[in-house]
């Protein structure tokens, strides 16, 4: 992998919107059971404009920023060799269906360790007002050559 | 809705406990509600081929079930203020038989301050653990 990657800052995806479809969707495939993933009605009784996302939903987002990593020229990631190591999602406020998010990558850190590397990739989602929502951060593990 | 009073929290509690049914069904919904269809999530032949066991669960989606019974205990999805964990060992879904994965849920910390409790969540597949480090931070009244 290549070091230089660290510290690096990737231009912010374009914007996705959050359906309601696509949230409940997304609650019942994660066997999610709380009415205001559900139900428009319980969500706005409990203050929010819509169905709340899980709190994992911003993987869907992140996705694309990961997809910008792997597709760098130089990043010299062999995708083949990828395993999902660590995850984080550090909320400001849920995800809410309507919501239209931005997201921005930035390679927080690059570290070898014999012969695999680790790359941890923080994505910073933000909505259409430029308020942050909620950061998820993945490391990544690329095995050596066996 | 009458979300837990933090006030009320010991550290040590169990708060939830679930277990979870996989299927080669949950995984297909997933990868299409997520939009991860990588096949070692759906294909025998291609799990083989990379050297897996059998067709996995998706790490994600461990991870996105897993928080469910603390979601449920919380009352409210947007409660969660931050989730985290380590993906230690895969989840094999066996095309019949599927995989069960059990989730038990417990207050590791309290933060008085900020109103924040800590719930550390164990996640098993018979004995051995598939997430580790397994924390999620709830924000109570």
């Amino acid at each position: 992998m290549n070091p230089e990657l660290q510290g690096r800052v990737f231009p912010p995806t374009e914007p996705y919107l959050v359906g309601r479809e696509k949230v409940r969707e997304f609650a019942r495939a994660v066997f999610a059971t709380n009415p205001i993933n559900l139900d428009p009605e319980a969500a706005r009784a409990a203050g929010y404009d819509d169905v709340v996302a899980p709190p994992t939903f911003a993987v869907v987002v992140q996705e694309q920023t990961l997809a910008q990593l792997l597709a760098e020229p130089d990043s010299g990631i062999d995708f083949s060799r990828v395993v999902h190591g660590d995850q984080r999602f550090t909320s400001t406020r849920p995800i809410v269906a309507g919501d239209l998010l931005t997201a921005t990558l930035t390679v927080s850190s690059v570290k070898t360790l014999g012969a695999h590397s680790m790359v941890t990739a923080e994505s910073s989602i933000a909505d259409a007002a430029g308020e942050h929502v909620v950061t998820a951060i993945s490391t990544l593990v690329v095995r050596g050559e066996d | 809705m009458a979300a837990p009073a933090f006030d009320g929290l010991t550290v040590g509690d169990m708060v939830a406990e679930r277990s979870f049914a996989l299927t080669r069904d949950s995984l297909v919904r997933y990868a299409g509600a997520s939009g991860d269809f990588n096949p070692i999530h759906y294909r025998d032949d291609v799990a083989h081929e990379v050297g897996l066991p059998g067709v996995l669960a998706h790490g994600m989606l461990t991870m996105g079930f897993a928080v469910q019974p603390v979601v449920d205990w919380a009352e409210d999805p947007g409660r969660i203020v931050d989730y985290q964990v380590r993906f230690t060992r895969p989840v094999v879904v066996h095309p019949k038989l599927g995989a069960v994965v059990q989730v038990v849920a417990k207050v590791g910390q309290l933060d008085a301050d900020a109103r924040v409790a800590r719930v550390d969540l164990t996640v098993k597949v018979g004995d051995e653990t598939v997430l580790g480090k397994a924390q999620v931070r709830v924000a109570l009244d």
